[in-house]
């Protein structure tokens, strides 16, 4: 009797340490920041050239073709570290780039300084376009669908593994819809 | 270059503390003493690599090392000395780092100040300290090393964010980790003496001054974050239950119980059992809190380091360290000698009943924290627990456990004479009925929640003053001031740490119900009326500081027609991380505070203007301070610092019992 009551505290630690266990192995991250805009058609919207001469970004450009969408800024670490990530996803996808709250002269800078990846760029000066784009801190990276549905999320720089297990398949899976 | 010996100075951290923690297990089981002295040159050299590693990286922040990605991530060139160097611990990787070395500086302690410890004992007690550090230094290692070059190198930092660059929160991590792994020496003990299988007053007179070292510094801590999120959030509150602070509380009121139970292992011999499942629950609480921010199991403001991958690995030591532990306790507790017995009134009893209720406060803290992962786990439905759980769960636990606080110090060990006690503290209750009665005609409403909690405070810092006149002799004897002197300083600090919880119950009791708020939506030259004061917004100035825009309303305060004094809130803007921070000003007083905070108004020209007058909030900080003095002061009791007195026996003692 006295030994059952000697287990109790490491049976009620198994059942606690269980129940942490849960969310971790089910691979739920916790911390996924859900987007309201996941299935609708993407925000109006017609943003101005980086580039002068350039075409700009509209919602327009976003139809007709599985693309993505990536928020940037020179001023943001991550995103320095998601470019090497982001030209090597460019080299067989369309990457639009909206460059968000940027000095535009600085962006151009550390695109020659960095490469440039993305097919058109909008610039966002005032950060209203990321407003209904919902977007919570860059960079932020979408996957629109062929009928301009926002149809993916990413907060945070999108790394390989972020590449290669989310970004990819869905990708593949949205080309099989199509055909 | 600098960096990359930090790295090696890590593995090598992690290599000695695998040596310790193994070599002397072996060597404690084979009586070998060169193969035990092992622990003590490996603490030494495990704290050194640390140090090492820990100077390695504040370099690296404080020189603005921007190739370095934990540097570039959190610090930026602009930022204050104070906050570069705080940013070394501002950040997961850097407050593993910091945690690890205060686990091997506890270690080295421990290594240095054991002379008196049996050999065997001691050697167990590195060890298991040794196994702790291993498993930490691997976490680091292996998920978080804060060592990691970035390349390209990035011509300036993402800075810390902005509510963490405070004075507050720059000392709020260092001495939260003092506690948290303060109690990791009270666990090692604990497991030490399960695997010797027996506990003697020498194991409570050691465990009992690391006990009191880490509350200390583990109140003085969360004190620290519940001051910072009083005047840095701007939201006006101290305490909001958020899971995370209620990690910290959880530590505290295991910690709580242990250091009042610790008095009866080392005074009596007895609740031996018991006292070790304490510090393992501390402990495990401690880890728990660890857990809790970094996993993103649960998520909050604090949660800087949301990745399941740390998670798991957390998890794991969680359950290889404090399941081993329970498991060990299982097995061996159940074969330890029982200690002397007592009669239910007694100071052990009394002590009995002060565990018992801490236990429950513990778990219900524990149950509200956790009952939102425990019904997202089990159905996938999302609740958050807020302040009026706790109010109605915690409260109530915490109004018997200061009524005894109030009797318990009185009572004499082994059998108390109740009747001869309760005579004692009649003047007691004539205050507390007294205070009580004022409290009900003063104030507005007749709302019970300030009479019982006044009433009981009073009841508290009359009786604990009338033990310690008592035993000072204080109105009676002559040679008041040799006793004074005489007393053991554990006595005087008991005394001081009651105090300080009368004090913070009434800072608690006056914010809690008497706070004033008023909103108004101001241009220059408004005025607001809160609580007597009179408050001018005078005009709406634009400034900056070292690294942030930052806009400055001026206010004018008055009482009775004249001006006594002015209050200045801020709305700070970072423009590195694109972040606004509120300032609040306070005017603080003995009685009470006068708050204010400013925030976006109707049009360009209006700001919101908030105050609020909270009176006693003081009394919260001032209640804290007085109980980690208290605790100081015990801990500088000359019975603590001598340690056990040496052991006749020699290192080879005889475990008793066991299976």
């Amino acid at each position: 009797m006295t030994r059952v009551v000697f287990l109790l505290p490491l049976v009620l630690f198994a059942v606690v340490a269980g129940y942490f266990a849960v969310p971790l192995l089910t691979g739920r991250d916790p911390g996924e920041l859900p987007s309201a805009l996941i299935d609708r058609p993407v925000p109006d919207m017609a943003l101005p050239p980086l580039f002068e001469g350039a075409p700009g970004l509209g919602s327009d450009d976003l139809r007709g073709g599985v693309t993505l969408v990536n928020f940037f800024a020179s001023w943001c670490v991550p995103c320095r570290a998601e470019h090497p990530v982001l030209t090597r996803l460019a080299q067989s996808e369309t990457l639009h780039g909206i460059s968000y709250k940027d000095d535009p002269a600085r962006t151009r800078e550390w695109l020659a300084e960095l490469g440039d990846p993305f097919e058109r760029i909008g610039t966002d000066t005032s950060g209203r376009a990321a407003i209904e784009w919902g977007v919570y801190g860059v960079p932020e990276t979408y996957i629109i669908d062929r009928d301009g549905r926002i149809r993916y999320r990413h907060a945070g720089p999108v790394t390989r593994t972020v590449l290669e297990d989310e970004i990819l398949p869905l990708l593949r899976h949205l080309r099989e819809a199509e055909s | 270059m600098i960096i990359e010996l930090g790295h090696h100075a890590l593995v090598l951290a992690f290599l000695v503390a695998l040596l310790q923690g193994t070599v002397p297990l072996v060597g404690a089981a084979r009586r070998d003493r060169a193969l035990m002295e092992l622990g003590r040159s490996a603490a030494l050299v495990q704290l050194l690599a640390l140090a090492g590693a820990f100077a390695a990286l504040t370099h690296a922040y404080v020189t603005s090392d921007f190739s370095v990605l934990n540097v570039a991530e959190n610090s930026h060139s602009m930022k204050p000395m104070l906050y570069k160097v705080s940013g070394v611990w501002g950040n997961h990787e850097g407050s593993m780092l910091l945690w690890v070395l205060v686990l091997a500086a506890f270690g080295l302690a421990v290594a240095l100040r054991g002379h008196g410890l049996p050999a065997v004992l001691k050697a167990r007690v590195l060890a298991i300290q040794g196994l702790l550090g291993a498993g930490f230094l691997g976490f680091i290692l292996l998920t978080s090393n804060p060592f990691v070059r970035l390349d390209p190198v990035p011509a300036d930092g993402r800075d810390l964010n902005p509510l963490l660059q405070d004075p507050g929160l720059a000392f709020h991590p260092p001495m939260l980790y003092l506690g948290y792994v303060g109690f990791s020496v009270a666990f090692s003990f604990s497991v030490a003496a399960l695997i010797e299988g027996r506990v003697d007053p020498a194991w409570a007179r050691w465990v009992r001054p690391w006990t009191l070292a880490a509350w200390s510094a583990l109140t003085a801590g969360i004190a620290l974050g519940s001051w910072w999120a009083y005047y840095e959030l701007g939201w006006g509150g101290w305490w909001y239950w958020d899971p995370v602070e209620n990690a910290s509380f959880m530590p505290w009121l295991a910690g709580t119980a242990l250091l009042h139970s610790a008095i009866v292992v080392e005074k009596r011999d007895a609740l031996k059992s018991w006292t070790i499942l304490l510090a393992i629950v501390a402990f495990g609480f401690s880890l728990m809190g660890t857990f809790l921010v970094r996993s993103g199991v649960l998520t909050s403001v604090h949660a800087f380091a949301v990745d399941p991958d740390r998670g798991l690995y957390i998890l794991v030591l969680l359950a290889v360290t404090i399941g081993g532990a329970l498991a060990l306790f299982a097995f061996r507790a159940p074969a330890m000698a029982p200690g002397s017995l007592f009669r239910p009134i007694s100071r052990e009893g009394g002590l009995v009943a002060n565990n018992l209720l801490l236990a429950t406060a513990t778990a219900t803290v524990c149950v509200g924290t956790l009952y939102p992962l425990f019904l997202d786990a089990a159905t996938g439905e999302k609740v958050s627990v807020g302040p009026p759980f706790f109010h109605s769960t915690f409260v109530p636990v915490m109004l018997p456990l200061v009524l005894l606080a109030g009797i318990g110090p009185l009572l004499a060990w082994k059998r108390a004479d109740l009747e001869g006690v309760f005579t004692r503290l009649r003047v007691a209750a004539l205050v507390a009925g007294a205070v009580a009665l004022l409290t009900w005609l003063l104030q507005h409403g007749h709302h019970p929640g300030p009479v019982i909690g006044l009433a009981l405070a009073a009841w508290l810092a009359a009786s604990t003053l009338i033990e310690w006149t008592g035993r000072v002799g204080l109105f009676r004897r002559r040679g008041t001031a040799a006793r004074i002197i005489g007393l053991p300083r554990s006595a005087h600090g008991m005394t001081l740490a009651h105090l300080g919880l009368a004090v913070f119950i009434c800072g608690a009791v006056g914010d809690s119900f008497w706070r004033r708020e008023v909103v108004v939506d101001a241009t220059p030259g408004a005025v607001a009326e809160l609580a007597g004061y009179r408050v001018v917004l005078e005009d709406i100035r634009s400034g900056s500081g070292p690294n942030y825009e930052a806009e400055v309303v001026r206010l004018r305060v008055e009482r009775d027609g004249e001006t006594i004094g002015e209050l200045r809130p801020e709305r700070r803007f970072y423009p590195v991380q694109g972040t606004r921070t509120t300032e609040a000003a306070i005017r603080s007083r003995p009685l009470g505070d006068l708050y204010a905070a400013v925030g976006e108004g109707r049009t360009p020209q209006h700001r919101t203007l908030r105050l609020w007058h909270a009176p006693l909030v003081p009394w919260i900080w001032a209640g804290a301070l007085m109980m980690v003095t208290g605790g100081l002061v015990s801990l500088s009791d000359r019975r603590l610092r001598v340690g056990a007195p040496r052991r006749t026996v020699g290192p080879v003692t005889q475990p008793a019992g066991g299976d």
